[in-house]
């Protein structure tokens, strides 16, 4: 029951932020009218149970952890800080690349030893948009599977791909 | 002060060109989703870095109506920064699984692995 | 702070547009060569992504809020269309 409870909260959650970030600037509460929000709070309310049903039938269980708002602001302070400007590097050095076609590319495993699903999907992403690495896969046991576009090493160890990254998503979604 | 709203999308924009040519400069597909992925992730953030600043601009002079342009343009963002990178992990994994390999790799640990 | 000229600001956008529409024909040609389905892909991706950034451009330039919501809505179906078009090939290489 309470992770149906969860699941249902974690919908109901998102679709009101959505709906008041989409819609305001419409009046004057704030920045919404009065018929906004009654509305924003009805729909999410059908939206968050047909969801815990389609949920429940495909046997998806959102963890609780995604209501906490602490991590949403790690979440935030992690993309502005770290990750924008790792992403400003990787920019310039794939930059580099197409402008002077110079690879070495290659498959490499590491396993930064994440258990949960919301960290390994932060730093896959993480691992995607920064210097000259791409996630392929990723197996039960949280081994990474990375394209690297110019392999200095063939056994790499976690921090020479992913640097802090695997900190911060233990942080995040451990 | 509009300046700045100019540089910001002229910065992603050479970024946009440079995702283009990318498809056309590297040899197999890992390759060019590299290129493809993270330039064109990183050249959209910076237009709409700037529509941000201009709408901001707006909204300090008065018009407040203009915060939903900010707000939608957050949001746009948000979801091209999660969904491309998502949808690079995809293809380049169907890739794998298609049977293509990476040409010119040097190592390959996931067929290894399997 | 100065006015901001609504007319400049929407002529260097109508610049914008039309370069991220020459950047797609570049991409659309690594559409018509790309040896493999997943080279397709690929630039597929790429072309949803700055359509994406053509609309915001273009709902600026206009002043008309109803383009972003159709680039919110473009941005997620392109995201569904990745995945399940990666699904198939993944089942039927």
């Amino acid at each position: 029951m309470g992770e149906e409870m969860a699941a249902v909260a974690i919908a109901f959650v998102f679709s009101l932020f959505f709906y008041l970030l989409l819609t305001a600037g419409t009046g004057s509460i704030l920045l919404w009218s009065k018929a906004e929000l009654v509305v924003a709070v009805l729909f999410s309310a059908v939206v968050a149970v047909v969801a815990g049903k389609i949920y429940k039938g495909l046997g998806i269980r959102p963890s609780a952890k995604l209501l906490n708002p602490l991590r949403w602001l790690l979440l935030l302070i992690y993309a502005i800080g770290p990750l924008f400007f790792q992403m400003a590097k990787a920019n310039l050095e794939v930059a580099y690349r197409v402008i002077t076609g110079n690879i070495k590319p290659g498959i490499v495993k590491i396993s930064p030893g994440l258990k949960t699903g919301l960290a390994r999907t932060v730093l896959a992403n993480s691992i995607t948009l920064t210097p000259g690495t791409l996630t392929i896969d990723v197996d039960r046991k949280g081994n990474f599977y990375v394209h690297w576009i110019y392999v200095r090493d063939k056994k790499p160890k976690p921090g020479e791909i992913c640097g802090s990254f695997a900190k911060w998503a233990r942080l995040i979604g451990g | 002060m509009i300046w700045l709203v100019y540089l910001l999308i002229g910065i992603g924009m050479v970024f946009q060109a440079l995702g283009s040519i990318a498809l056309h400069r590297f040899p197999d597909v890992y390759t060019r989703l590299h290129g493809a992925t993270k330039c064109t992730t990183f050249g959209s953030i910076f237009i709409y870095i700037g529509i941000m600043a201009y709408s901001a601009m707006l909204v300090l002079q008065g018009q407040i109506n203009q915060v939903s342009l900010l707000a939608h343009t957050l949001i746009v963002m948000a979801l091209v920064l999660i969904t491309n990178s998502t949808g690079a992990h995809a293809i380049s994994r169907a890739a794998y699984r298609s049977g293509i390999k990476p040409g010119l790799a040097v190592v390959d640990e996931l067929r290894v692995a399997k | 702070m100065g006015e901001v000229d609504w007319r400049m600001i929407s002529a260097g956008l109508f610049l914008a547009a039309g370069a991220l529409a020459v950047l797609i024909i570049v991409c659309l040609i690594r559409l018509l060569l790309g040896p493999t389905a997943p080279d397709r892909m690929v630039a597929v991706d790429t072309i949803n992504t700055q359509v994406v950034a053509s609309l915001v451009v273009l709902g600026v330039a206009f002043s008309e809020t109803v383009f972003i919501d159709v680039a919110i809505v473009y941005a997620m179906l392109a995201f569904v269309s990745t995945l399940y078009v990666s699904k198939y090939l993944e089942d039927n290489p």
